[in-house]
């Protein structure tokens, strides 16, 4: 009884909301597929393709643009249920297909990416928070100046340096490990700088608190604090930020992806957009949603079962 | 024995009551420094170089940097830093711009949820949820497919991604303006509601809308150069900074400077407006807490 109350309701409103917010997202990519300008069939069929009326009206058929709007709609709810995305208008091929099909190069380097920002956020925060102003305000200047460089920018500085100059990273392509470390850099750096920023603060204020001060008199060292209590303390704005950010690197994979050459879901996400292949652009609209919203619910969630206090909100 | 504090007056416990400002600034009297600069270059780049950013030299095709041109020259001998200077304007008015639009539709949408009963709130609310959830650039691609390419599109674009924060932000200050017993008052004396938001909810949420508003200026021109890097924004013969970095792609191999150049302008821009914003942020919330 108690557990129904305390743990299933709240479990429930954040699954409620989550499918709220895919709702909304679907009722946003219907809305857009309306407003393309031009017709559909025309676009279907291609600029100079003078079909018949009898073929147009068979192909509005099939694809159901003969229905009304509102039909329409709750067409394109079911096909989504299914896990069905609709037809590239220009590779005539299930949206659904063409995306799986890019998952794995794009998943490895958001993986690369997250990685690297993880990595670099924790230790520039461990070793310099609360430590002389110096170096504080030299790892700021850093942080500051990852947040603001456009990553296509960053990516380039990367190339010129490492692949044209030095010739260490492939300038191209994924083959390899080694062509995963340049593009992971290149998406992780801004993130990086966002998590020190938070992470720093976090750590200062943890490292402030009493229970700190018992630490040492026990006879735990500066690093043991750092590492074993502040960083504890300091990881739970961490972890909202990292759910939250890890839905804007699909985002910046489709710079990343373009600039290094890699194939995946941000080179077909600018293809798509270039070729104004609408359904695969929606599509991946979709995708990114589902995949910010997965992520945010599962962390909402985590801290539910980790943090009793929000029990009760 | 003058320098001693004499017993009962600490001259070092006065001190931090005497001195509770913190002037030593360096990173703000730099970006105010850059921001006039900026401004000066956007508004009068003839100012600064005499050369032209479209003037083809076939002579001078993909100079290093040198005396003669400070940043080189790219595959049709044009001078890069005349560009990259010329580059400023149309990448500064895209960010001001979709920030104007932002903030109006932000305002807008703020107003109708805290104004509209309960069914205007859960709309706007849900909408920004919706929109919150999908990442910025993929938003703006979206946009571009529907609305095309070019400058204004490209505003509208960058907006949206941008429209949800400030809705919530003008949403929850006007909610405190309205639940104020002297905006109740007033309205039970008979204040029509287009007063009310003009004169009592606007002036109170402009504070912390301008604040915010000058970090994502510097946000909207990252995202406004990624599309026009990527050719879905400013359309080449613009010097436009992404697009000056799109145009010489084919030739960062062998010319870094093409590459080099365009991209410190958008980060010391995009630097300048954060370190600003962050400062407003931090006297804006000092203010308000006193």
């Amino acid at each position: 009884m108690r557990f129904r109350t305390k743990v299933l309701a709240p479990v429930a409103r954040r699954l409620a909301s989550a499918l709220a917010v895919m709702t909304g997202a679907a009722a946003i990519a219907f809305a857009a597929l309306q407003l393309v300008p031009g017709d559909p069939v025309q676009i279907l069929l291609g600029q100079n393709n003078t079909a018949s009326p009898e073929v147009r009206a068979q192909i509005r058929a099939r694809f159901g643009l003969d229905e009304s709007v509102p039909l329409q709609f709750l067409h394109y709810l079911d096909h989504l249920v299914h896990g069905d995305l609709g037809q590239s208008y220009q590779l005539q091929q299930p949206v659904s297909g063409l995306i799986s099909a890019q998952l794995r190069p794009t998943a490895q380097l958001m993986a690369g990416a997250m990685t690297v920002a993880v990595v670099l956020a924790v230790s520039s925060a461990l070793l310099t928070a609360g430590r002389r102003p110096v170096l504080r305000a030299a790892a700021g200047f850093c942080e500051l100046v990852a947040v603001s460089a456009p990553s296509y920018w960053v990516g380039i500085v990367l190339l010129t340096v490492f692949s044209f100059q030095l010739h260490v990273f492939p300038v191209a392509g994924d083959q390899d490990f080694a062509s995963l470390v340049l593009p992971s850099i290149t998406l992780g750096l801004p993130i990086a700088g966002l998590l020190a920023q938070v992470l720093r603060e976090a750590m200062e204020a943890a490292l402030g608190q009493p229970f700190v001060l018992t630490a040492r008199a026990r006879g735990v060292g500066q690093t043991g604090v750092r590492l074993k209590h502040a960083l504890r303390h300091a990881a739970i704005p961490l972890v909202t930020l990292t759910g939250w950010l890890a839905g804007s690197l699909l985002g910046g994979a489709v710079l990343v992806e373009n600039i290094f050459g890699r194939p995946g879901i941000g080179a077909l996400t600018l293809q798509a957009a270039t070729n104004k292949d609408m359904p695969v652009v929606i599509a991946l609209v979709l995708v990114s949603a589902l995949f910010f919203v997965l992520i945010s619910t599962v962390v909402d969630l985590l801290y539910l079962l980790i943090d009793p206090r929000l029990r009760t909100g | 024995m003058s320098t001693v504090a004499s017993p009962g007056r600490p001259s070092a416990r006065l001190r931090p009551l005497r001195a509770p400002r913190a002037p030593q600034r360096p990173g703000m009297l730099l970006a105010t420094l850059a921001l006039v600069v900026i401004a000066l270059v956007a508004l009068a780049p003839g100012l600064f170089t005499s050369q032209s950013p479209t003037g083809v030299r076939i002579t001078d095709v993909l100079q290093p940097p040198g005396t003669a041109h400070w940043f080189g020259t790219d595959q049709l001998g044009r001078d890069v830093f005349a560009r990259v200077l010329y580059g400023a304007r149309p990448s500064v008015l895209v960010g001001l711009g979709s920030t104007a639009i932002a903030l109006a539709g932000g305002t807008v949408m703020g107003l109708a949820a805290a104004l509209g009963g309960r069914w205007g709130d859960w709309a706007v609310m849900r909408f920004a949820d919706v929109v919150l959830a999908l990442p910025p650039l993929l938003l703006a691609l979206l946009a571009v497919v529907i609305l095309g390419t070019g400058e204004l599109n490209l505003m509208f674009a960058v907006a949206i991604a941008f429209i949800p924060g400030y809705a919530r932000i003008v949403r929850a200050e006007a909610l405190v303006v309205v639940r104020s017993g002297y905006v109740e008052a007033a309205v039970g004396l008979g204040l029509r509601r287009s007063v009310l938001i003009v004169r009592h909810v606007l002036p109170n949420a402009l504070g912390p809308l301008l604040v915010l508003g000058t970090v994502g200026i510097g946000m909207a021109m990252l995202s406004a150069s990624s599309l026009s890097f990527l050719g879905l924004g400013v359309q080449p013969p613009v010097p436009e900074w992404g697009a000056l970095l799109s145009g010489g792609r084919d030739f960062f191999q062998s010319a870094w400077w093409l590459g080099v150049f365009p991209g410190v302008a958008v980060t010391v821009c995009v630097i300048t407006m954060n370190v600003v914003g962050r400062y407003g942020q931090e006297r804006f919330t000092k203010r308000s807490t006193r």
